[in-house]
């Protein structure tokens, strides 16, 4: 490491990175925080894997790695897997983890084996799905920094927009279907607006621990608020601020280096400060937070 | 003469395979404080829920106010078991009796001040404005049954749909909500409630609906709650129904026998 920190900061695909990776903590989130309530927090982790095969179906047919056809592909897949999870729920009599565990599961295998097809094809191995499975946000370029900041559009514009009903539907699904609201529907924007949001996350973070992202910083944010609203925001600005760390983490952290790629990828990275935020609120949270249990603990003796 | 609150007609609902409520067939009138009874398992929660539409029907339709439930939403106020929620929700006690004004307000519309205003008078009708800022983690099962009272009320609705209102309440809070929904009848409304309490049947309400699977009975108390429509609607499932049948042929006293009636 011969150049100073800040000039790797400053090179120029780091800072695209960093725009991407912040704008995708935010809307992870944000819209993580009604998946957590509406006590759905697997499904970002079941959407994700789902959309493998979705991006390998689309690479095998139009033969080209571009942000939105491989985007497009893996929404359609990620509903099939919403939907999936939905009929064996429904037509079943198994759980929903059940569910999610066999949708997950199998979506991820086809997902595995397409890709293998793909890097058996010529130039296969140039298409580098495999970054999808953990992530690899230093390929991002400027025009998928663009998709993702209109999906964070879209979903904090849908959320400002839809924010009464959807914090009635995740509170009290069965009251709000009283009021002659359509939950169908609304469960449908959200989980829409959930698939979108795993989707653009898939590129930097990967299929793996994109549902971090989308967990860690609501109930991180729970442990310091009993307002929706609040929830939030401090959801949305928890992610930024993993993200942010991460990305510079990785940027400037000297990493093992094997001539192929060097240094620490940036999704395990971001992962791993949402994880430490967390920890920290656990330990100091005013309400949950254990030193105040402790402390107790301690008084009473 | 105003024309039934309630009208179902050949109700069947079935779980899958499992019938769960057969045939049923009732006009329950306006201004009334109607109980619906039975034993566990006999289809009441059901029947509020496929009433509101939550649950389809196999067979047959339900009326309100002589119009499609879906277009008289507004005027049906449904007051869920408590247990059915999450309340360790980030939200408000006024936030939740505010969610009964969703309905008016409609979309793309936050909840006006007039809305505030008619939420914090129901959450003092229910004896509780001093709670309104308070999370509602923080409330003791009474007090969980009455913020969800409010927001029926905030709803302003000419019936009410409410499941099971006093369970697992204390005396004071019983007595609380019996007042209420006695002003709310003497207005006019219509209340219809999931009551497990034989006992107190006679005393809070004046109409009945006995259910177990199929409609065993309905009208005013004072025709319709009878020994022998318990005995129809409780019997041959528990033993303890034998004792109550043989109390009653034995003829021991009034208060003897609903005390029975209740233990089981």
């Amino acid at each position: 490491m011969s150049t100073h920190w800040l000039d790797t900061l400053v090179a120029s695909n780091t800072l695209l990175v960093i725009a991407a990776t912040a704008l995708l903590g935010i809307s992870c989130g944000v819209i993580g925080t009604f998946t957590v309530l509406r006590g759905r927090s697997l499904i970002g982790d079941a959407l994700a894997h789902a959309a493998l095969p979705g991006i390998c179906v689309s690479y095998l047919v139009f033969q080209q790695r571009s942000f939105g056809l491989l985007f497009v592909g893996a929404v359609f897949f990620a509903l099939l897997g919403v939907w999936c999870i939905h009929f064996i729920r429904n037509k079943t009599r198994l759980k929903e983890d059940a569910a999610i565990a066999i949708t997950l599961s199998s979506f991820f295998g086809l997902g595995i084996v397409l890709s293998r097809i793909i890097q058996n094809q010529p130039l296969g191995n140039r298409a580098g799905l495999d970054d999808f499975i953990f992530g690899k946000a230093a390929s991002i370029v400027s025009r998928d920094v663009l998709s993702i900041a209109l999906v964070s559009l879209v979903i904090v514009l849908v959320i400002l927009v839809l924010f009464k009903e959807f914090k009635v539907l995740c509170f009290d699904r069965e009251f709000a279907f009283s009021q002659g609201l359509p939950i169908r529907a609304l469960d449908m924007t959200l989980m829409t607006l959930v698939c979108l949001c795993t989707v653009a996350a898939l590129p930097a973070v990967g299929v793996v621990l994109v549902s971090a992202l989308l967990i860690i910083p609501p109930v991180t944010a729970r442990l310091f608020t009993s307002k929706l609203e609040s929830m939030i925001i401090f959801a949305g600005a928890l992610g930024l601020l993993a993200a942010l760390c991460g990305t510079i983490l990785s940027a400037v952290l000297p990493g093992p280096d094997n001539g192929v790629s060097r240094g620490f990828s940036t999704g395990p990275l971001i992962v791993l400060s949402c994880t430490l935020f967390f920890v920290i609120a656990l330990i100091c949270s005013p309400e949950h937070g254990l030193t105040r249990r402790l402390w107790k603990w301690i008084r009473r003796r | 003469m105003s024309p039934p609150a309630i009208e179902v007609h050949n109700l069947t609902v079935a779980y899958g395979q499992k019938p769960v409520l057969w045939d049923i067939d009732v006009s329950i009138p306006s201004g009334n404080l109607v109980a619906i009874v039975g034993p566990n398992g006999a289809g009441k929660s059901t029947l509020l829920k496929a009433v509101l539409g939550l649950i389809p029907a196999t067979n047959g339709f339900v009326k309100a106010l002589n119009r499609e439930v879906s277009d008289v939403r507004k005027e049906i106020g449904y007051v869920p078991q408590r247990e059915t929620v999450d309340w360790d929700f980030p939200v408000s006690v006024l936030d939740v009796v505010e969610m009964g004004r969703y309905g008016r307000i409609g979309w793309l519309k936050r909840p006006s001040k007039r809305d505030r205003e008619v939420a914090l008078s129901c959450l003092e009708q229910v004896g509780m404005s001093g709670f309104a800022k308070r999370q509602i983690s923080q409330l003791s099962g009474g007090q969980q049954q009455r913020v969800f009272l409010a927001r029926a009320l905030a709803q302003e609705p000419e019936i009410y749909l409410m499941d099971e209102p006093f369970a697992g309440v204390d005396a004071a809070t019983e007595q609380t909500i019996i007042e209420i929904l006695r002003n709310l009848r003497s207005n006019g409304k219509t209340i219809i409630a999931v009551h497990h309490d034989l006992q107190t049947i006679s005393d809070y309400f004046d109409w009945v609906a006995m259910l177990n699977l199929h409609l065993v009975a309905a009208g005013p108390i004072t025709e319709a709650y009878t020994p022998e429509n318990l005995q129809k609607t409780y019997g041959g499932r528990l033993t303890i129904l034998d004792q109550v049948a043989e109390a009653i042929r034995t003829g021991l006293p009034r208060s003897r026998q609903d005390a029975t009636t209740e233990a089981s």
